[in-house]
């Protein structure tokens, strides 16, 4: 490996950075979702070059882990935005605001 | 010119660009291609860290389940477009990007105390002595198997909870019997619903 | 010098305390009898109380001491109080006065108090009274004292409002419980530097040591300070606004307590404790100066009031002084036979008022009245005699109580106090006579005055018992040179004796002055050739002034009242209600608003929510980096 392991980090840290504001900036709800995915993708990297730093296996294991649930949540999370637009005809995240003072 | 770093080097800038180009599309569907490109880079990065199996799960369960998951469902409803209305909190994008890059500066400093920038990873992965998938299969069987069984509870729990949250009530009357109704006896074939329909 | 009594000691004083309580329970039930009930237990604790007497007479002169120690009061530490009973001279001659007087006035009591709704409440009020009168005297140390002190001062308080009904009657009241309190308060700061300084309250402990432990300024200080309470109690100036108003009350509890008991506890404090007073000079010649300007005062007084109550209340004030003057002069046994003597006539005179206002059917001015000598016969000899008694004419016993506190004046060279004592006596004399004469004589001036009758058996025979005790008195050697002051030497030492003009010389004078004082309120009220209404008249504004106090009521309205009223109701309305209360509402209005601000946090957007939590998630990251 000549690539230093630090441009990999680096590199997850800029995805997730891109991930984030996408979440904070977006407003179509399957927008920020997609979003999240780029984070968890960016948290994935970073597990599978820690892993090949200090041979051992369990940061794989862990990214695998990580994708497992990812599926799961992006299961629920689309039926629940399925189930909001069913009401509202909108994905607009700012229209579900009755939980406010 | 070592062939990892001009791997590297090339799908870096890919990457990167896919992501911000994701962020900045309006067309729901153009940003998850997008997402795709940068799954499938980040699958090549995988590859180079020695991770084979992870660039096989990476593709097939990534790109090839969960972003098809959500292009149906942004065909499904139809939500193309983030229509650009005025932004509502004005501090928003301002202060998310000045967090944002505030983390990677700390990030930035981070690695630099910590793993520092010239370590680079051992010569040999002697973890994959056996063979990547041989060796990830030992692993998540004997040490992780807990974690194993869980997940597996947790997939079945979502895909129940999808079927339950998605589910329509099967009293109410859907246009299309309403259509079938008021066409006539002849009507017993369902019409189809294409994009944008609302039933 | 101790012997125990058969036991019977605490009798005295139990006895009323246990009709007391009966009356207050089933008083009503009980109808008329409870108050024949009241009069015989002081009667019989009046028996009693002869019993023991005779009893401490028959020991040697130098053993008359009787201790019961009934409890263990108070016991903490070192500090001991216990509930201890002492009978001797000073304190035999006062439960005398105070169960016979007592029990006379109580069986007038039923015929005046006849009637009434609350009749078995009054004679339970009237029981404990004589009960916490017993205590006090009858303690063997300052704190059972003190008890009887307070107690006294409270029945005092529920027997002149007692027809509460009537709002001025509850002032009165309240007046009297107020302004005794403030002697009382600096009484007890006097009892505090007595244990301070002695470690104990009893009695012997007290003035058997206090020769070695008191300095003179100690002592002073200690003597001035109980003389205060006895200011309070015994309505000196200038704490003698509350005996007038507490008029309002009924004429038996005039008698019994603004006469004849209650009013002499200070005069009992400072003989009782004049080994204190002797310790320091000071407060001798303080007692000497009260006692005279009071009695001057008092009787200035006196001579304008319009109501017959009214100017006893005077005359008890001015009598009252008489007896500190004698104490002043370390003449105690003078001052004791004198509180006896006063007792007795003073008792004689209200409950004779009592009977005149009875038959002009509670008519008490004096204007109003007017030939009753023919109409209420009775009446009209006792009060006489009474009132001979208290002018000074020999041989009735007011003769002699006088002329010995004059006499002591005169020997010890103390001239102003005889010149002015003098004057009282005159004055005393004149507003007598002028009470005599405008109720008695003449022609009836009103229409209750013309059909006034004479009161009923149960009223005029207590009347009859104290006018023959006023009068005999005298005449069974009962003087100051004679037994009383010579049983009471024992406790209170010896009169100082001293030169002056022989006594045959000071007697004369004093009674030639009596009786030009009745020669002239003769002239003045009762011959019919002076237009007295109009004499008045042309003496104002002096008479208008005299009647009402010299105005010391109203100066302490403007002095003291009125910015205490104004204290109470900043204290109320401004530092309670808007101060206090106002930061109270400030917090929970500051608390409201703050939530108020705090809620807006809920915006209900999800992005705000989101980025609030990334803003913590690199705050957190940057105190990480920064510590590391």
């Amino acid at each position: 490996m000549r690539t230093p392991v630090a441009y990999y980090l680096m590199l997850s840290g800029i995805l997730f950075m891109l991930g984030t504001v996408g979440v904070l900036t977006r407003k179509n709800a399957l927008l920020i979702f997609m979003s999240v995915e780029l984070q968890l993708n960016a948290v994935n990297l970073a597990l599978v070059a820690f892993s090949r730093l200090h041979d051992d296996l369990t940061g794989q294991v862990l990214a695998f882990f990580s994708m497992v649930v990812a599926a799961a949540e992006v299961v629920v999370g689309l039926a629940i935005i399925v189930a909001i637009y069913r009401r509202r005809r909108s994905v607009d995240v700012d229209d579900v605001r009755e939980l406010r003072w | 010119m070592p062939l990892d770093n001009v791997v590297f080097w090339v799908f870096a800038p890919i990457s990167v660009a896919s992501a911000i180009g994701m962020l900045l599309v309006r067309n729901a569907v153009h940003a998850a291609l997008f997402l795709i490109v940068n799954f499938f880079c980040l699958a090549v990065f995988f590859l180079l860290l020695d991770a084979p199996f992870l660039f096989a799960v990476q593709i097939v369960v990534y790109a090839g389940a969960i972003m098809v998951l959500f292009l149906f469902v942004i065909m499904l409803l139809g939500v193309d477009s983030d229509v650009p209305v005025r932004e509502r909190l004005v501090v928003q994008r301002p202060l998310a990007f000045i967090l944002g890059a505030a983390f990677v500066v700390e990030l930035f400093l981070a690695i630099r105390a910590g793993v520092g920038f010239s370590t680079k990873a051992p010569d040999v992965f002697t973890a994959n002595e056996a063979g990547n998938t041989q060796a990830v299969a030992k692993v998540l069987f004997t040490q992780y198997f807990f974690p194993f069984e869980v997940t597996s509870v947790l997939l079945l729990v979502a895909a129940v909870a999808a079927m339950v949250l998605a589910h329509r009530k099967a009293s109410t009357v859907t246009q299309a019997e309403i259509d079938a109704a008021a066409a006539g006896s002849d009507a017993d074939e369902l019409p189809v619903y294409g994009a944008g329909a609302t039933p | 010098m101790v012997s125990q009594p058969d036991g019977a000691l605490w009798l005295i004083p139990a006895l009323p305390l246990a009709t007391a309580v009966v009356n207050l329970f089933w008083g009503r039930r009980l109808g008329r009898w409870a108050g024949w009930l009241a009069s015989a237990s002081v009667a019989l604790s009046f028996v009693v109380s002869l019993a023991l007497v005779s009893q401490l007479v028959a020991k040697p002169a130098d053993d008359r001491l009787f201790l019961q120690h009934l409890f263990d009061w108070i016991s903490v530490g070192r500090f001991v109080v216990g509930m201890d009973l002492r009978l001797d001279s000073v304190s035999a001659t006062m439960i005398l006065v105070i169960t016979g007087i007592g029990a006379l006035i109580h069986v007038y009591a039923i015929g005046y108090m006849a009637g009434d709704p609350r009749y078995g409440r009054f004679f339970s009020y009237m029981n404990l009274f004589v009960f916490f009168m017993l205590m006090l005297v009858l303690g063997a140390n300052y704190l059972v004292l003190y008890l009887g002190w307070e107690g006294v001062g409270l029945c005092s308080y529920l027997l002149i409002g007692f027809w509460s009904d009537v709002p001025a009657n509850a002032e009165a009241a309240k007046k009297a419980f107020i302004t005794t309190r403030i002697g009382d308060t600096l009484m007890l700061v006097g009892l505090a530097l007595i244990v301070f300084r002695f470690g104990t309250l009893d009695f012997e402990a007290v003035f058997g040591t206090a020769g070695s432990v008191l300095t003179k300024d100690a002592a002073t200080a200690i003597a001035l300070l109980l003389f205060a309470g006895a200011i309070g109690k015994s309505a000196q100036v200038p704490l003698h606004v509350w005996l007038p108003d507490a008029m309002a009350g009924p004429t038996p509890v005039s008698a019994l307590i603004h006469a004849a008991t209650m009013v002499t506890a200070g005069v009992y404090l400072v003989v009782r404790s004049h080994v204190l007073f002797e310790l320091s000079g000071l407060a001798l010649t303080v007692v000497l100066v009260v006692g005279v300007v009071t009695a001057v005062f008092a009787a200035t007084c006196a001579v304008a009031q319009q109501d017959i109550k009214r100017v006893l209340a005077y005359s008890t004030i001015s009598q009252l002084g008489f007896m500190f003057m004698a104490a002043g002069m370390r003449a105690y046994g003078v001052a004791m036979f004198f509180l006896v003597a006063h007792a007795f006539y003073k008792a004689l005179l209200f409950l004779g008022a009592g009977s005149v206002i009875h038959g002009m059917h509670d008519e008490q001015d004096l204007r109003q009245m007017g030939g009753l000598r023919r109409l209420m016969p009775i009446t009209f000899a006792t009060f006489l005699i009474g009132a001979l008694a208290q002018a000074g004419i020999p041989p009735l016993v007011g003769f002699f109580a006088k002329d010995a506190v004059l006499e002591v004046a005169q020997h010890t060279g103390r001239e102003v106090t005889y010149v002015l004592g003098s004057i009282a006596a005159f004055l005393s004399a004149f507003y007598l006579g002028r009470m005599l004469f405008l109720t008695f004589f003449g022609e009836g001036r009103s229409d209750r005055a013309r059909q006034a009758h004479e009161s009923p058996p149960v009223l005029w025979v207590p009347l009859a018992i104290l006018a023959f005790g006023v009068a005999t008195a005298g005449w069974l050697n009962l003087t100051p040179e004679g037994r009383v002051t010579g049983f009471l030497e024992q406790v209170t030492g010896a009169a100082p004796v001293g030169n002056g003009l022989e006594a045959a010389a000071l007697a004369a004078t004093a009674t030639v002055i009596s009786i030009v004082a009745l020669a002239l309120t003769w002239w003045i009220y009762g011959s019919g050739r002076v237009d007295w209404i109009g004499f008045r008249e042309r003496l104002e504004p002096l008479p208008r002034a005299a009647l009402n106090g010299w105005y010391v009521d109203r100066a302490y309205d403007i002095a003291v009242i009125q910015p205490a009223k104004t204290g109470a109701w900043i204290t109320a309305y401004v530092i309670d209600d808007r101060i206090i209360d106002g930061a109270v509402n400030a917090v929970g209005g500051g608390l409201k608003l703050l939530a108020e601000g705090g809620r807006r946090v809920q915006t209900g957007f999800v992005r705000s929510y989101a980025l609030a939590v990334f803003l913590g998630a690199v705050a957190i990251l940057v105190y990480v980096g920064v510590r590391s």
